[in-house]
Order: C-alpha cells, then sequence, then structure tokens
C-alpha cells in the first residue's frame, strides 16, 4: 500500500534540519492526496498539529517509506481538511481550529473541542479575538433518534477519584445506544507554556502531560530535542531511561489490573495489586528519588540512579513475581469475574486499524506495533523481548495484555540491571540555531508523540500527543450495545488520559 | 482463591505504622479552623476528591491512600463518590477555566461545615501550570482553601499527615 504514498512524494525533498523522520512541504493538492491516503489504509495517522503558519501531519507509513512528517502552509487561516477523509483527525482538526483558529476546509465536524466558551477570547495561540464567556453546557451532543431511548449524563466530576470528563450515554432500558464523550475540562494550555519557552522550562511541563506517563513524556521530549540538535545521551543514561520507561509501566499495569477487578466487584486482586503497585513506586523511589520518577529524564541524560537502587528494584520483582503469578491464577479460575471481562467492551480489528490506536487498545485487538519494537530507540534497539498480541478485543483480552507485558517488563529489568553500563548520565546541549525533531516512545497506554521546533537554543514550539487521542473514539465505539453498568469496567480498560488528551 | 485467602490470614499485614501529624499543616489548619465553624465528626471525615485540572500525578497518589498499605480508613477517612456526602473537599489543580464551574457547583453542593484541602504545588499556585487563557491556577482563586498540601505530587505519608492533622483539629473540641 505504500507505493501510493511513495508515488506522491517521489519528486519532494525532506526540508533540512528536521530529524530523525524527514519533513516534506506539501501544497495542499498533495495534502489531501495524502488524506485520501490515510484513508485508503495505506499508512497510520499519528499526528496532527499546528504551528503559526503550517499545519504537519505525522504519518507512520510500512518500509521502505517509513515513518515522516509532511507539513502544509497556512492561507487565509484555511487548510484542507483530513477528518473529511480519515475520521481519527476530526478531533484533532477541531482542537486545531479551538487553539488557533485555523479552520479545516470542508471538515464533518465544525463543533469546538477543547474551547467550552470559558477562556474569555478565541484562538489563544493565534488571533487572540476577544468573545464572551459561555454557559459551558451549551454543546450541541449529535442527535439519536428512535423509540424509547433515555440519555444519563455524567461528568464531568465522576465518582471516582478519576479525572473530569463528561459521558452522554442515550441508553435503551440497560443497553447503551450511543455513547458520546465530551473533553477538554482540564485543558490547561500546555502548547501555549511550551511556545518561545527555554528548553529546560518545557522538559518541567511536558514531564506534567500526564502524570501516570510522566517518564513516557520526558522521555519523548528529551529524545525530540536530541534528535533536533543532533546528540546522543551517554550509555548509562539510555539504559536507565529504559528502566524507569519498565518501571512505569509495570507500575501502571499493576494499578490498571486491580482497578478492573475492582470495578468488577472483585476487591481482593483490587488489594494484591495496590501492594504490588507501591512495591514498585518505593523500589523507583530508592532508585531515582521520586516515586513517579518525574524530571528524572532530561534532554541530554537522565539524572543519577543511586547506589543501591539496582539492588532494590530487582528485590522488588524477586518478591513481587511470585505473588503476581498467584494473583493471574485467581484471575482465570475465577469465573464471576471472566463472566464480566470476556466478550465485554469489544473493539473490532479493522477499528484499531483505521485508528491506528496504540498500547493495549491495539494490541488486544490484534494490531501488531509498539513502538517500542516498531519505531526502535535506544534502549530497546537491539533488545530482546516479546510483544503480546491477542484478537479477543475485549476487557479479558486488554487485562492479559497487561499481564503479559508486565512479565516482559520484568525480564527487561533483570536483564539492564544486571550490568548498567558506568561512566556519565548527561551531555550539555549543544547551541543551535534552527532544527526540528520528533520521537514516539511507547508509554503504557501507548505511544506517546512530542515535536519541537528548536530556534536559537529555545522551544519555539512543541506539541505532544498522547496515545489517548486515537483510543477515546473508540471506547465510544466498545460500549456499544453493552450495558451502562458494563461502562466502568470498558473505561478503565482503557485507561486513557484526560490530561493528556486536554493538554 | 481459598489458599489465597488462608495464606492472607496468616500474612503480617501490609499497612504501614500511622505518622504523625505534620507541623506546618497543623498551624495552617490552626489558624483556618478559628474562623470557621467547629463540629465534632466522632473521628470520622468523608472526602469528595476534584480534579480540577491535574495531569493525576496527584490523583495517583491520592488512590494509593486507600491501599493496603496506607489504608486511609483506619483513620476514618473515607471517599465518597457525591460532594452532598462529603466533609471535605480534596481538590488538584491548577483549576482549569473549563472546570471552574464544576468546581464551583461542586462547593456548592457539599453541605457546611465543609473543609476545602488543595492538594499538590499548581493547587496551591506553585505548579508549572501557573495563570493563563486556560488556566485560574491555584484552587483558593476559585474556592476558599483551609489547608494545603504541597509536593509535585505530595507523597502519600503527607497527605496522609495532612488529612490527620485536619481530623484532630477537626475534632478537638
Amino acid at each position: 500500500m505504500f507505493e501510493q504514498l511513495a508515488r506522491l512524494l517521489a519528486n519532494h525533498n525532506p526540508v533540512a534540519g528536521h530529524r530523525p523522520w524527514p519533513r516534506y512541504e506539501a501544497d495542499n493538492a498533495l495534502w489531501m492526496a495524502i488524506g485520501q491516503a490515510l484513508a485508503d489504509g495505506a499508512a497510520d495517522l499519528m499526528g496532527l498539529w499546528a504551528d503559526k503558519a503550517k499545519v504537519y501531519m505525522a504519518i507512520r507509513a510500512a518500509a521502505p517509506l517509513g515513518p515522516f512528517v509532511v507539513s502544509t502552509a497556512i492561507r487565509n487561516s484555511e487548510f484542507p481538511s483530513i477528518g473529511k477523509f480519515h475520521a481519527p483527525a476530526i478531533r484533532l482538526e477541531r482542537a486545531i481550529r479551538d487553539l488557533y483558529g485555523f479552520a479545516p476546509i470542508a471538515a464533518p465536524d465544525r463543533r469546538p473541542w477543547l474551547d467550552h466558551g470559558a477562556w474569555g477570547m478565541r484562538a489563544p495561540l493565534g488571533s487572540r479575538f476577544p468573545t464572551q464567556i459561555r454557559d459551558p453546557a451549551a454543546y450541541e451532543f449529535l442527535p439519536v433518534h428512535g423509540e424509547g431511548l433515555h440519555q444519563i449524563p455524567v461528568g464531568p466530576v465522576h465518582a471516582g477519584i478519576i479525572e473530569p470528563g463528561h459521558f452522554r450515554f442515550t441508553a435503551n432500558g440497560e443497553t447503551v445506544a450511543r455513547l458520546e464523550e465530551r473533553l477538554g475540562y482540564v485543558h490547561k494550555g500546555i502548547d501555549a507554556l511550551t511556545t518561545d519557552v527555554e528548553i529546560e522550562q518545557a522538559a518541567r511541563v511536558v514531564a506534567r502531560v500526564s502524570g501516570d506517563s510522566t517518564v513516557a513524556y520526558s522521555f519523548a521530549f528529551a529524545c525530540a530535542v536530541e534528535a533536533a540538535l543532533d546528540i546522543d545521551p551517554p550509555p548509562r543514561a539510555q539504559r536507565l531511561r529504559g528502566v524507569m520507561a519498565e518501571l512505569e509501566r509495570v507500575a501502571n499495569h499493576f494499578g490498571d489490573i486491580g482497578a478492573v477487578c475492582n470495578d468488577a466487584s472483585f476487591s481482593l486482586i483490587h488489594a494484591y495489586c495496590g501492594i504490588f503497585r507501591e512495591r514498585v513506586l518505593a523500589a523507583s523511589d530508592r532508585a531515582f528519588g521520586h516515586r513517579l520518577m518525574m524530571d528524572r529524564i532530561v534532554p541530554g541524560g537522565v539524572e543519577d540512579m543511586s547506589p543501591g537502587g539496582a539492588r532494590g528494584i530487582l528485590l522488588m520483582i524477586e518478591e513481587t513475581e511470585p505473588q503476581f503469578a498467584e494473583v493471574v491464577r485467581l484471575y482465570d479460575d475465577t469465573p464471576s469475574l471472566q463472566d464480566r471481562t470476556c466478550g465485554t467492551g469489544f473493539v473490532g480489528k479493522d477499528l484499531v486499524k483505521q485508528w491506528a490506536a496504540g498500547g493495549y487498545v491495539g494490541r488486544a485487538s490484534g494490531r501488531d506495533f509498539d513502538a517500542r519494537r516498531d519505531l526502535p530507540y535506544a534502549p530497546y534497539r537491539g533488545a530482546a523481548f516479546d510483544v503480546p498480541l491477542l484478537t479477543q478485543g475485549d476487557v479479558n483480552a486488554r487485562v492479559w495484555i497487561r499481564i503479559k507485558e508486565i512479565e516482559q517488563s520484568f525480564r527487561l529489568l533483570e536483564l539492564w540491571l544486571a550490568d548498567v553500563p558506568a561512566g556519565q548520565t548527561r551531555v550539555t546541549l549543544p547551541p543551535t540555531r534552527h532544527s526540528e525533531g520528533i520521537a514516539v516512545i511507547e508509554a503504557f497506554r501507548g505511544d506517546a508523540l512530542v515535536w519541537v521546533r528548536i530556534e536559537d537554543g529555545r522551544i519555539a514550539r512543541c506539541h505532544a500527543r498522547d496515545a489517548s487521542w486515537f483510543q477515546w473514539p473508540l471506547l465510544e465505539a466498545a460500549i456499544e450495545n453493552n450495558i451502562v453498568a458494563d461502562f466502568p469496567l470498558c473505561n478503565k480498560s482503557f485507561n486513557c488520559s484526560y490530561a493528556g488528551h486536554d493538554l | 482463591m481459598r489458599t489465597l485467602l488462608l495464606k492472607s490470614l496468616f500474612m503480617r499485614a501490609a499497612t504501614i505504622a500511622a505518622p504523625r501529624p505534620d507541623d506546618a499543616a497543623l498551624a495552617e489548619l490552626g489558624k483556618a479552623l478559628e474562623k470557621r465553624a467547629r463540629r465534632l465528626f466522632g473521628r470520622s471525615i468523608t472526602i469528595r476528591e476534584v480534579d480540577a485540572g491535574s495531569c493525576n500525578g496527584c490523583e495517583l497518589e491520592i488512590h494509593a491512600l486507600n491501599n493496603a498499605v496506607y489504608d486511609v480508613e483506619r483513620f476514618g477517612i473515607k471517599f465518597a463518590a457525591s460532594p452532598r456526602h462529603a466533609d471535605v473537599l480534596l481538590v488538584t489543580g491548577p483549576v482549569t477555566h473549563n472546570m471552574k464551574v464544576a468546581l464551583e457547583r461542586t462547593y456548592a453542593a457539599t453541605p457546611d461545615p465543609k473543609w476545602v484541602v488543595a492538594v499538590g504545588d499548581c493547587a496551591a499556585g506553585c505548579g508549572v501550570f501557573g495563570e493563563n487563557y486556560a488556566s485560574i491556577g491555584a484552587v483558593a482563586n476559585v474556592v476558599p482553601v483551609d489547608l494545603h498540601i504541597k509536593g509535585c505530587p505530595p507523597r502519600p505519608i503527607d497527605l496522609l499527615k495532612g488529612l490527620i492533622a485536619l481530623m484532630d483539629k477537626a475534632t478537638a473540641k
């Protein structure tokens, strides 16, 4: 399928100073042709964002073309809509319009997305045109027709200790006929906060895009900056980045497995997983001085590991793994629990492929993609690990992907911690005039993309795209024809990020 | 499952010893409570958590309070699903403009007497996000705050100290 794209790009030379992927400048015709190619399934859409005068798309095509970025200039505050061809682009385009005021021409959905009318202005990163404050409830949900339907509004403040968002259920009796999400409640202007700032300042903001993926985002930001500056961190730093990323993955997976079981009212597993998660965080704290390992990965390297850190992590694995195996057996042997998770919240392979859904959402529905293996970066390049893949596409499959990934992460940690290279953990950043960098890191919930444009040693523009952008819409599909009471279960099995999406 | 349950019977508890209430938190609360209604809660308070714009880091650590290691319920502290059942609002921030109305409504729905605890640096107005077109910053810019528990995010043990201080003060008379 890549031939179609390769033909389109054949006469184009990439612009200078965009690393490691090439970036092509496109006119409107080429931009739309690529949109059509995405709709034909020729490649995956990995991101769509705007800058002062351009919109950009990150695309992953099969070898030999590989991943690339394409951009087109904004004319008269407009650009041709990709969402018109390829539905996964729709929410990203609505966000661009809200933030920059650039209108996607012929877009299928013209409603605002992040802008709830509370900012007192339109296009805060563009014209900053002053507006009246709107009632936040004034939002047009999609119409649902049929007999005996009723609506259940949920949120933004939810019952649990979780992030805010609004879910509009239309149910027929107990069965969900449609779920429509409304997000953007935790939008705090991250794109603005990472525009024209020092690299260190931007790093601290990007580390807080989504607290549960702070390692992954710091990792991605560091790699993007290093790609732009064309430098490599020292071997010890590369290794420790991998260690932190796997600890974060394991901690979150433990939390999620416990929470899914808890939402099925099986609190025993929840209690055990809570203890396991706590052990991982305690070991991370001892090794890196912060339970979530925030701000430990920085452009140019890492903060070093404490002397007893490796031993603490290895002991934690030794203690936890056999106990976790017992809990997994319990999960598998309890029919009342399986009754809740098996067959619930099904997502088909066609949808995860179309949306290029990353992480366990994609891998539980047969999409064989893991950035650690398929867009390899240090220290995963050449590392031996399996990427678990299932095709059932239900809550149970998403739980099992996590179970198997914990196992793989433990193996990687043992392998890496057996001999951590000695030496420096940081290099100084060289000065630079103009360059651009992109990086994709496999966070626990899927691929996180960070793109930076550096001007005179400062971050001129930075964009972070969470895996959730391509997972949230599939949750709407997963819940269809399930009962309302199974929504928490489905939602937890996705565990999409609100903060990472709303920015 | 039976073997696992049997093992649990003889296992040492995972729960850690109770920390002493934080001095700084006590001092701040003392001031706050003098001005406000005091009432005995019978050593039991119910908390409603509100994420008003956080990165989710604070939520992860608040969640940890409920696990077997910190086991916050042994102090009579429990989390409720509705603000109507709550004595305390635990708010994380920065408060976004998009969450302002929801936070105000949650505050209004919480019956008096009530306390507001702002959790994390962002909720205290000293986080990385600051104030901009989308962020109002500190929780105190939207609703009155009785206690700040700082940290990015605060460790569960710090949260526990702050909440125990709150309990001690609330039940002092």
